[in-house]
């Protein structure tokens, strides 16, 4: 064995200069990850540590990285000063009806053109995918004109209904429809079964990944949402969460900004997308890496 | 084509969606161009009775105007910047991660969470990050706006480096210092998205690329450069291609720093953007110079999607 070494000496050399190579360079690769990793993190970290200190410590010239005291109240006080909790409502209410409603005129659409045969398809389906490369500020200046006229500002149908159709779902689930077996489609033609029933028997079924896709990116973009909002909702009972959120002064009583209750507030607001998030990372993924849409 | 017996069946599954188009997709583009040409189109004012008169003065007015020259100058800044720096960052983060076994999945799911952040929530805590705290007077401001009392962590972290603190975006901050706060956090936003989809390309590369590279003894850096970047090059032209989009579209992220001013104390509208240009002259009234604003931002968009199309169809190599 010894021997073996000795005679295979340069060889080895070789060998463990190119080991001591590879080590370094997965060190630094390593390195390079975990320092982005941590740039990623730390706002999430600061954010959450800023908002349970007290004034006092929040104004320290040198940082405390863990509070000495934390102060859970400043949550309390978040969503007392911010009115979260209405906020969280208006939200959820928007959130969830325009999701639904935007199921089903997704469904039915993509189902039509995927499925069905009729005269001017391929016009309607050109021209829908034709209005995605305006850009959505075009149609926001005239349908803030449109929903004035509806006398729709300060209701939930201005938050619902102009933004419902969304060609790219309708794109993607018409997509899925396709690759499902025209054979199936014409069995249950043969049994006699009805196009809705089929619809909701077999395509729905089959095409559930792309649908929850859809559904979370639509209910992310509800409680994303600012612009729209900002200009056609702005009571109380209307209002939504990311509005809210940068509209509310939160401030000491001589005027400098309350961060730690601020934070408290935004921590608040993030906490339900990350809770989302590490549920339903496969779906939001997946759903990301087709669309790019943020929202 | 065999048509259905029942074509009415396809077009009552249409109407929803196709009337809720007409209504706030289709009117819209034709409406916000005629607006765009009628001189001085206000909301209020043509509900009042008044009359317009055709022409161009819209577009002469805002291309005259030197706080639209400021939004564009603004938006374009940021994205010539944003771009190269969050692509370049988000594959060279893309290829260390593709070449590791261990924690792989975890820092995939770390390097995700900010897409999942709301922008103008995550905005706020960068402000806090880059804040001066404490009770700053301007007493405490020398003349050239160098900071004697101090605090804030980026400036902490600075500070224990050996630098010098900066006024990041408070009361006479430097127009310099304001941008890189905005460059951080767009690219800080951007990342997630382009290593996603850039992660996405290496693992569909074919392997024997590389063992063909490895068998010839090509060194790491030509392997990247002969081998990975020409393969993944569509995925580049597209995260190039939506990056210059969303980047010409940028407004939430400045109101999550700077709020609905768009600019330190004191200087409001400093980094207002395109975007924010529109919604002003929507908000005052003047929905015929938001139309003319509107178009000259798609028609940016239009022209700078097709350059990247142009560009990339000669460099694509795939």
């Amino acid at each position: 064995m010894d021997n073996k070494i000795m005679t295979q000496k340069d060889l080895t050399e070789v060998k463990r200069l190119q080991l001591a190579k590879k080590i370094i360079s997965k060190f630094l690769v390593y390195a390079f990850l975990i320092i982005i990793a941590i740039a990623v993190l730390f706002p999430f970290y600061w954010m959450l540590n800023s908002s349970l200190k007290d004034r006092a410590e929040y104004e320290l010239s040198i940082p405390t990285f863990f509070p000495r005291n934390p102060m859970f109240s400043n949550y309390v006080d978040a969503i007392k000063a911010a009115n979260l909790g209405r906020l969280f409502i208006n939200t959820m209410i928007v959130g969830i009806s325009s999701t639904l409603l935007s199921l089903v005129v997704t469904v039915l659409t993509a189902f039509a053109l995927a499925r069905l045969e009729f005269k001017g398809k391929n016009i309607v389906f050109g021209g829908m995918l034709a209005t995605m490369m305006i850009p959505g500020e075009l149609f926001t200046i005239t349908n803030y004109i449109t929903v004035n006229d509806f006398g729709w500002i300060n209701t939930y149908k201005v938050l619902i209904i102009p933004f419902l159709v969304s060609v790219f779902y309708i794109y993607l689930l018409r997509q899925n429809f396709l690759q499902i077996p025209d054979e199936l489609y014409l069995a249950a033609k043969v049994d006699g079964t009805s196009d809705l029933k089929y619809l909701w028997r077999v395509m729905i079924p089959l095409s559930l990944p792309t649908l929850i896709s859809i559904t979370i990116l639509k209910m992310m973009g509800a409680w994303n949402s600012y612009v729209w909002p900002r200009l056609v909702a702005n009571d109380n009972m209307h209002k939504l969460i990311t509005n809210g959120l940068r509209s509310t002064n939160l401030v000491y009583s001589d005027g400098t900004t309350n961060f730690p209750v601020q934070m408290a507030a935004v921590a608040l607001v993030s906490i339900p997308l990350f809770l989302v998030f590490i549920f339903l990372r496969k779906y939001i993924m997946k759903g990301v890496s087709r669309s790019g849409i943020k929202g | 084509m065999v048509y259905g017996k029942n074509q009415w069946k396809a077009w009552l599954y249409l109407s929803p969606a196709l009337i809720l188009l007409a209504v706030f997709t289709v009117w819209p583009i034709f409406n916000t161009l005629r607006m765009a040409f009628l001189e001085n189109y206000g909301l209020m004012s043509a509900n009042g009775g008044a009359t317009f008169s055709f022409g161009i003065g819209n577009f002469l007015k805002v291309l005259q105007y030197k706080k639209f020259l400021n939004c564009l100058g603004n938006t374009m800044l940021l994205t010539v910047l944003t771009v190269p720096i969050s692509t370049i960052l988000a594959l060279l983060i893309a290829v260390c991660l593709n070449s590791i076994k261990f924690l792989n999945r975890f820092l995939q799911t770390v390097y995700f969470l900010p897409y999942v952040t709301n922008s103008i929530a995550i905005g706020m805590v960068f402000a806090a990050m880059f804040n001066i705290v404490g009770n700053i007077t301007s007493a405490d401001l020398s003349e050239t706006g160098n900071i004697i009392v101090t605090s804030g962590i980026i400036n902490n972290i600075i500070e224990f480096f050996g630098g010098q603190p900066i006024s990041w975006i408070n009361a006479k901050s430097s127009y310099a210092a304001n941008i890189a706060v905005m460059v951080i956090y767009i690219v800080w936003n951007a990342l997630p998205f382009k290593i996603l989809v850039l992660l996405g390309g290496l693992q569909s590369v074919n392997k024997q690329y590389y063992d063909a590279a490895r068998v010839d003894g090509t060194s790491r850096a030509r392997i990247f450069t002969r081998i990975t970047v020409p393969l993944l090059s569509p995925m580049i032209a597209y995260v190039v291609i939506t990056g210059f989009i969303g980047g010409f579209k940028e407004y939430s992220s400045v109101v999550g720093v700077f709020g609905v001013n768009m600019g330190p104390v004191g200087d409001a509208g400093r980094l207002n953007t395109m975007v924010g240009f529109i919604y002003d002259a929507l908000e005052n009234d003047n929905q015929g110079r938001a139309s003319a604003a509107a178009l000259i931002l798609f028609v940016i968009i239009f022209a700078v999607t097709m350059l990247n199309l142009y560009v990339s169809k000669k460099k694509v190599k795939y």
